[in-house]
């Protein structure tokens, strides 16, 4: 928390060059931390953890008749508020105590959602590395395989080149839609872009389940043709156009508007400028759009479920025949009464999360920075050009110091 | 512009005259005659914008297209018929509707105080170089499949919750009712139920009522909140004096989301409930449903009949998260505007 802004001199006083030992400086004074955890927070909360989980095992699992780690874990957390209540009211007055306590709950909600998200990643992912371990589970497909056959044959090769496939063409046909409505609503405006934004808002939250059945009834029941990997992405398509359409505008309304004055002044025209001047200033945001809607894409099971038909043969054509992706896999196996395919469905499920978590940190180190701001690497490059020109202008040497090796930028 | 600064005029607010004299100048409308370049530009986008209407009413059209049947076989007792027997024309979404419709509650009561607490947590408590870790891990959390949370719900979390339910339902049931299980008291009477699919449900709806809270949570002024920490205030007196009034538009707005969300989910629960066709009252027993679950569970069902009454109850579950949605995305631009013009 800052609540105080103190001058710079203050708040860069310890951690700035040191001074001349010569000269006998002024202490630079020190910047007063408001909060911050004191040894008896710390401790007051480690006791009232250990002593309530102490207390919990004692009630939960010798005196009631009580049973399972979810209640076990509830029981502590409630007797850990109300330890921490007690501990609190010896040391504080009560405002004081209600204002910790609530701080401890905001702390433990926080802990709760990691520790969920954690724990779902490590739970798939031991119970998937029984069968990912197997090096064929990428490089076969469930043609051959029986319910009770090893894991060591049959795998999820038909599902993964069956998910990119599919997430490709739904990339192929949502891009240019969502960006174009992105563009349209930020740059050209006028009474429709209010409605339109509203809408793009709504169909975000469309029940993906919807989006199957639309295109289960107008591609394969009205219009009768097969079930397909291309059907499976027109659905994915409808599912992500406005998670792009979303995230795009929001990066778009952040280019700055004297860029584009700039280019109109230049005597660009308005597509010259959205062209040239505003997607790529906005480019990193924008991929990370596109990224953010294809890890939202690739997870999806309801509009696959309907439209791409389930087969365990390979099928490398998305227009020809039923086509398996990763969660149609896994809901399929999963369902089996099979250890075997059961282990399947997890290996799958883990594959799965990987695409997900590697398109997820693709668009985080993308699109960390806001339209327009420098890389490190990129602000030190100007930085260099700036002091070169500012030297040479000033009539001293054009190269005051040695540039490093090309291979260093 | 300049002109307010201008002693020219008599008195403030005095209507200024432009081009009387050089102190007095006014912004000039500027109007660029648009290219052909440009008009075809603006059709292509402003086309773009339109496909967003195009594919919502393609939508609607074809499923009332493809439920019609479904809607005239059965007519008004698709909405109160409880049963789904699709051969025997008997069918309705009186038992499927309300029980989906629990399932998002369960799940909003549960999700709503967590999330709450993180956005609160991460807007207010968490330590700052931590805070955008913490809003990229919940991102990610929102950007986990659905399938992954079913296959967590039903093979991790099922086993482990079953004994909480028991208790609740042993210890509890007597005198809160709902929360009695009336079928013999084995293993299985626990499991596949509304309360655990709405659990599951509640993992799913956390991040965006999350996210969506902690934006406008964050968006309380900053003068504001040094004012109440100057006139005395703890850290939680200043959360619910100043940031909590501030974002409850947004709050609102994102459970409504949430809400739409949660009764759209569909392979988690699908994956969960052990489907029935009753109007469930009792949350612990086994057997659930939800239109959507019906919709996943029900769809290879091969006469036309079938599929033309998925059609319809696809057609009310469309509506209905249309109408909540729309109502939220009000509700939450409403609030962002009103941030606007708060500080």
């Amino acid at each position: 928390m800052t609540t105080l802004d103190l001058p710079p001199v203050a708040a860069s006083g310890p951690a700035g060059a040191p001074a001349p030992a010569a000269v006998d400086p002024p202490r630079p004074e020190k910047r007063i931390r408001i909060g911050g955890v004191t040894r008896d927070d710390v401790l007051t909360v480690a006791g009232a953890a250990t002593g309530s989980l102490a207390l919990d095992w004692v009630l939960y699992e010798r005196v009631l008749p009580f049973s399972g780690a979810f209640g076990f874990l509830i029981c502590w957390y409630l007797l850990f508020l109300a330890g921490y209540y007690l501990l609190g009211r010896l040391q504080w007055n009560p405002m004081m105590v209600r204002d910790r306590l609530i701080a401890v709950v905001a702390w433990s909600s926080g802990l709760l959602v990691v520790g969920l998200i954690a724990d779902q990643i490590g739970y798939v992912g031991s119970r998937g590395w029984e069968a990912a371990q197997h090096l064929n589970f990428f490089t076969e497909s469930m043609e051959h395989t029986g319910p009770l056959d090893p894991l060591t044959s049959g795998g999820a090769l038909n599902a993964i080149v069956g998910s990119l496939e599919q997430l490709g063409l739904a990339t192929l046909f949502a891009v240019p839609l969502g960006i174009a409505a992105a563009v349209f609503m930020s740059e050209v405006g006028g009474r429709l872009a209010r409605p339109v934004r509203t809408l793009v808002e709504a169909m975000t939250a469309l029940p993906s389940i919807v989006a199957g059945l639309f295109i289960l009834g107008v591609v394969i029941i009205t219009f009768g043709f097969e079930k397909s990997g291309l059907a499976a992405s027109l659905a994915l398509t409808v599912m992500m156009m406005p998670i792009v359409t979303r995230a795009a505008e929001v990066v778009i309304r952040l280019v700055p508007g004297t860029l584009r004055e700039a280019s109109y002044a230049l005597g660009g025209s308005q597509w010259r400028t959205v062209w040239n001047v505003v997607l790529p200033t906005a480019r990193p945001g924008l991929v990370t759009a596109v990224v953010l809607g294809m890890a939202r894409g690739v997870g999806e099971t309801s509009p696959v479920l309907l439209t791409s038909g389930f087969t365990s043969q390979f099928n490398g054509s998305p227009v020809d025949g039923h086509q398996v992706s990763l969660p149609l896999y896994i809901w399929n196996y999963v369902k089996q009464p099979y250890d075997g395919m059961i282990a399947r469905g997890f290996a799958a499920g883990l594959t799965l999360m990987g695409v997900v978590l590697i398109l997820f940190v693709t668009a985080r180190v993308l699109g960390g920075r806001r339209p327009g701001q420098l890389t490190r690497a990129q602000r030190r490059r100007f930085d260099r050009e700036a002091r070169r020109q500012r030297a040479a202008a000033a009539g001293g040497v054009a190269r005051p110091y040695a540039l490093p090796p090309r291979a260093e930028r | 512009m300049t002109s307010a600064a201008q002693p020219a005029a008599p008195y403030a607010g005095a209507p200024r005259q432009p081009g009387h004299g050089p102190d007095q100048d006014v912004p000039r409308t500027v109007t660029a005659p648009a290219t052909p370049g440009d008009r075809v530009f603006r059709g292509v986008l402003r086309l773009a914008g339109l496909s967003v209407f195009a594919i919502m009413g393609l939508i609607a059209f074809f499923l009332i297209l493809r439920g019609t049947d479904a809607l005239r076989t059965v007519g008004w007792s698709f909405l109160t018929e409880q049963k789904w027997q699709t051969a025997a024309h008997n069918f309705g979404i009186a038992a499927v509707l309300p029980n989906g419709l629990l399932i998002a509650v369960i799940a909003l009561v549960i999700a709503v105080p967590v999330a709450l607490g993180t956005a609160i947590f991460i807007s207010e408590y968490a330590p700052v170089r931590l805070r955008a870790a913490l809003i990229s891990l919940v991102d990610l959390m929102a950007a986990i499949p659905s399938i992954v949370y079913g296959l967590w719900g039903l093979f991790f979390l099922q086993p482990r919750i079953i004994g909480f339910v028991r208790w609740m339902a042993n210890h509890l049931g007597d005198t809160i009712p709902f929360l009695k299980v009336r079928i013999g008291d084995i293993g299985t009477s626990y499991t596949s139920s509304t309360f655990i699919a709405g659990v599951v449900v509640s993992l799913m709806i956390i991040p965006i009522v999350t996210s969506l809270s902690r934006e406008v949570f964050s968006q309380a002024p900053q003068g504001e909140r040094e004012g109440a920490y100057a006139l005395g205030s703890t850290r939680w007196g200043m959360v619910r004096a100043v940031v909590l009034p501030f974002g409850k538009g947004g709050v609102i707005g994102a459970v409504m989301l949430g809400f739409g969300r949660a009764m759209g989910e569909t392979i988690a629960v699908a994956l969960i409930i052990s489907p029935n066709f009753k109007a469930i009252t009792h949350i612990l027993e086994n057997g659930a449903n939800s239109i959507s679950a019906l919709i996943a569970l029900r769809f290879g069902e091969s006469d036309a009949l079938s599929l033309s009454a998925l059609m319809a109850a696809g057609l009310v579950l469309f509506a209905l998260t249309l109408l909540v949605n729309v109502l939220a995305g009000i509700v939450i631009n409403r609030s962002r505007s009103g941030a606007a013009t708060a500080d």
